[in-house]
């Protein structure tokens, strides 16, 4: 039985997949997956996620008026948010954490940074 | 008379010679006393011994026999340590090397996921930056025709400020001539020139060019090539290649298919 529900949010399918079958190797891990910001936002309405992994650069809806939308939300104020981006200056890096997020990957990811992260946000052993 | 004499000097001695027979026994007994006399004073000797001697003696010899295992445990405890330390040296080796695999089997397989010459094109872009971590890149086919390399999909690059290449000139023209992948000296050191790029890679299917990859600026945080970079070149060269081909021969039969779809319908009606 999966333990924690991962919501990634990322319209690159090279992208999704990659996070994926990193985050696949943390035990008892359930993995949906998003295209952009509205079909994110669909699927956080539809059941409760632990965590949210995120990309800025999305068509439709951007992964920083996301952030922006779930903190804004009583159910998700709390749930850690990490934002995934091209962007490696450090003025994106605190927008997206002002505005809520609780941490920042950049492309090219490195899935073992990832998976450390994400079973920090997890309190994972 | 004589007789009688005799008869008494040989009972005589007799006599002797039984007192003899019976003091050597006697002697012999003495021994044997004395002898056990002298183990029981030998044995009374130990027996008498200063019993915290005794018990130093012991535990001397109790401490230099756990000094022995001691050193025996604190040598395995080393070697164990040694072996931890080369199981973790060899767990990152083994956790890099899955990522790397990983990267190559994700490419490979969204390369193959669709015959849409445009959708192969984005996975070709959506690889170089996501996997490799490029900026500026661009995809150069080459036109059979004209024998001119020509952009067909560019990542912060206006296509139309990229050169058209004839096959075999500048650096981008070589590469495509030759089949041979190409890496500036220094990424660090690079200056953007359209015409010479920081990296190229011939995209062909066995011998046969069919177009390159240029690089021609790293993300930020992407300082230089890893490895695992090379590899990805490795397999875009092979299999971009096949997934752009292919997916080309798909669209023009599709095209075909259709136009001739048309006729048919044109004449069954």
């Amino acid at each position: 039985m999966s333990e924690y529900n991962v919501l990634i949010i990322e319209d690159s399918p090279t992208m999704r997949q990659l996070i994926t079958f990193a985050l696949k190797r943390i035990r008892g891990m359930r993995i949906v997956e998003a295209n952009d910001g509205v079909d994110g936002l669909k699927k956080l309405s539809a059941e409760h996620f632990d965590l949210i992994l995120t990309d800025i650069n999305m068509p439709i809806m951007d992964g920083l008026k996301l952030v922006s939308l779930v903190r804004n939300d009583a159910v998700y104020h709390d749930v850690p948010i990490v934002v995934i981006t091209t962007e490696g200056a450090q003025e994106d890096r605190e927008r997206a954490l002002s505005l809520g997020a609780n941490d920042y990957i950049t492309k090219p990811i490195q899935p073992t940074r990832m998976v450390e992260l994400v079973k920090e946000l997890l309190n994972i052993q | 008379m004589l007789k009688d004499d005799e008869r008494n000097r040989g009972e005589e001695f007799l006599q002797v010679f039984k007192k003899g027979a019976e003091f050597t026994q006697e002697l012999l007994k003495e021994n044997e006393r004395l002898r056990y006399r002298l183990l029981d004073l030998e044995n009374g000797v130990t027996d008498g011994a200063d019993p915290r001697v005794l018990e130093l003696t012991r535990l001397s010899e109790r401490v230099a026999e756990l000094e022995r295992e001691k050193q025996e445990i604190l040598a395995r405890i080393r070697r164990v340590e040694e072996e931890n330390q080369d199981f973790a040296v060899r767990y990152v080796e083994i956790e890099d090397e899955n990522n790397n695999l990983a990267n190559l089997y994700i490419a490979s397989y969204q390369l193959h996921s669709t015959l849409d010459f445009r959708e192969v094109l984005q996975i070709i872009t959506e690889i170089v930056i996501n996997l490799i971590g490029a900026e500026r890149f661009a995809v150069m086919l080459l036109d059979e025709k004209t024998s001119e390399l020509q952009a067909v999909a560019t990542e912060g690059v206006e296509r139309g400020a990229l050169p058209r290449v004839p096959l075999g000139q500048g650096v981008i023209g070589r590469v495509a001539a030759s089949g041979e992948s190409y890496f500036a000296q220094d990424v660090t050191s690079y200056r953007l020139n359209y015409e010479s790029p920081m990296v190229c890679i011939p995209l062909k299917i066995k011998e046969h060019v069919i177009g390159v990859l240029v690089i021609y600026k790293l993300l930020l945080q992407k300082e230089k090539f890893l490895p695992v970079d090379y590899e990805l070149f490795t397999l875009l060269a092979g299999h971009a290649a096949t997934a752009i081909y292919s997916s080309r021969l798909y669209s023009d039969s599709e095209r075909k298919l259709s136009t001739i779809q048309g006729f048919i319908d044109l004449l069954t009606k």
